[in-house]
């Protein structure tokens, strides 16, 4: 058979992500549509420990770690002192978690979006801070478990709603913004390769499913991304110099199914689970909305 | 000029079977060999191989390159076992 994403592998094996991690398949297919000329920036997150100790790597292009908040400014002076030197050619990329992202990395990633580098800066989101251990974070959704919003005789699941980080990117008039999810490889090196031929700030979002920290079955990583998509929770577009366009799933799923399998809203009752539905249709109107203006 | 990584020991030379409490077993005679668990595989533990002594479904598919687990580095989680769409691959435990 033809291979529908490309042959060449430039995350190894041996690395060390949890069996079945969302977030290596997003950094596997990312590279795929990178390739061998890139150089990468990770902050603290769990992609930071995923190649391995010294001396191992399980990325075939070179890697710089930066602080927590530091991922899209370490791209920016990557960018600029490789254009120095006439490497226009290669390419920057960041891989931050939404931890490193969505919170205490925001104001960077804005900063560097807005002084135009030409880089890709690519949020794999977990939707929690998994490397330190399941904590809430902006980009966590409503109603979820995590240690921070923990659930018992006192039921203090996450109260606020998901913090669309790729929508402030749209708002921010970011050349080329688009969300993607494991399930779909065409799909997600495809965008990659879109943003790779635009010259200027990219961003991409990737709902990475994470077993441990979601609580399902390693095996269901692959399915529950693509639950995610059908049932509308984590909506796949893309703007490109201001054009939105909305990927309306050929099968649907309900939010339940969705739900069902994690453990992390094991513990939402039947009307808990509605304001999440009725959440979910509020933000599907507003994106067709935004397409059809 | 290329950039130069400080380090370029590769994990790959690096062994992984101790993570699985089970492993993924091919039945060759349902692989079509469409790729699809090499697509998915988290821990790029799929190789493809052209091997004629592989089982298949029927001759034409021999020539076709067929997905080989590296047990080496398979950590077991099942991805390609539940993304197969011909259920061929199962997922069996393994005594340590
Ligand atoms: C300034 C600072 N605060 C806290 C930490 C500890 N820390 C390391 S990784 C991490 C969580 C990262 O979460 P996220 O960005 O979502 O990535 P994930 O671990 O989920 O992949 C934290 C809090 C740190 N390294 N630096
Ligand atoms: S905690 Fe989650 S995101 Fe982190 S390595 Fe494990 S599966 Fe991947
Ligand atoms: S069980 Fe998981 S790690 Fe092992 S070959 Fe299948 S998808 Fe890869
Ligand atoms: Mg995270």
């Amino acid at each position: 058979m033809p291979l529908s994403i490309p042959r060449e592998e430039y995350m190894l094996p041996g690395h060390t992500a949890c069996a079945g991690c969302g977030a290596a398949l997003s950094m596997r297919y990312v590279l795929k549509g990178m390739g061998p000329k890139s150089a990468l920036a990770i902050p603290a997150c769990c992609w930071s420990i995923i190649p391995g100790e010294f001396p191992y790597t399980a990325l075939k292009i070179p890697m710089l770690q930066t602080p927590f908040a530091a991922a899209a400014a370490a791209i920016s002076g990557l960018r600029e002192g490789l254009d120095a030197q006439g490497k226009e050619d290669y390419n920057v990329l960041a891989f931050a978690g939404d931890g490193g992202t969505a919170d205490i990395g925001l104001q960077g990633l804005s900063a560097a979006m807005e002084r135009g580098h030409n880089v890709l800066y690519v949020m794999y989101d977990n939707e929690a801070y998994m490397n330190t251990g399941i904590q809430r974070s902006g980009s966590t959704p409503f109603g979820a478990w995590t240690t921070t919003t923990p659930v018992g005789l006192k039921r203090n699941y996450k109260r606020e709603n998901k913090k669309f980080v790729a929508d402030l990117m749209i708002a921010q008039n970011v050349p080329y913004v688009a969300t993607a999810t494991i399930a779909y490889p065409e799909d997600l090196s495809r965008k990659v390769a879109v943003a790779k031929s635009i010259k200027g700030p990219k961003f991409i979002q990737i709902l990475s499913p994470c077993p441990p920290g979601w609580f399902f079955n390693s095996a269901d990583t692959v399915k529950i991304s693509r639950l995610a998509v059908e049932s509308k929770v984590f909506p796949l577009y893309e703007s490109k110099n201001g054009k939105f366009a909305l990927y309306k799933p050929a099968k649907t799923a309900s939010i339940s199914d969705y739900l069902s399998l994690q453990g992390r809203f094991g513990h939402l009752r039947e009307e808990e689970v509605r304001l999440i539905e009725e959440a979910v249709e509020k933000r599907w109107s507003s994106l067709l909305e935004k397409e059809q203006n | 000029m290329a950039i130069l990584p400080i380090t370029s020991v590769s994990s790959a030379t690096k062994e992984m079977a101790s993570w699985r409490t089970s492993k993924p077993v091919i039945e060759y005679s349902k692989c079509t060999r469409c790729e699809i668990c090499w697509k998915f595989c988290p821990d790029v533990a799929i190789d493809l191989v052209i091997d004629p002594d592989l089982k298949s479904p029927s001759d034409r598919f021999k020539t076709l390159e067929a997905p080989v687990i590296d047990y080496n580095h398979c950590k077991g989680c099942g991805i390609c076992a539940a993304e197969c769409p011909f259920g061929a691959i199962e997922m069996v435990r393994e005594e340590v």
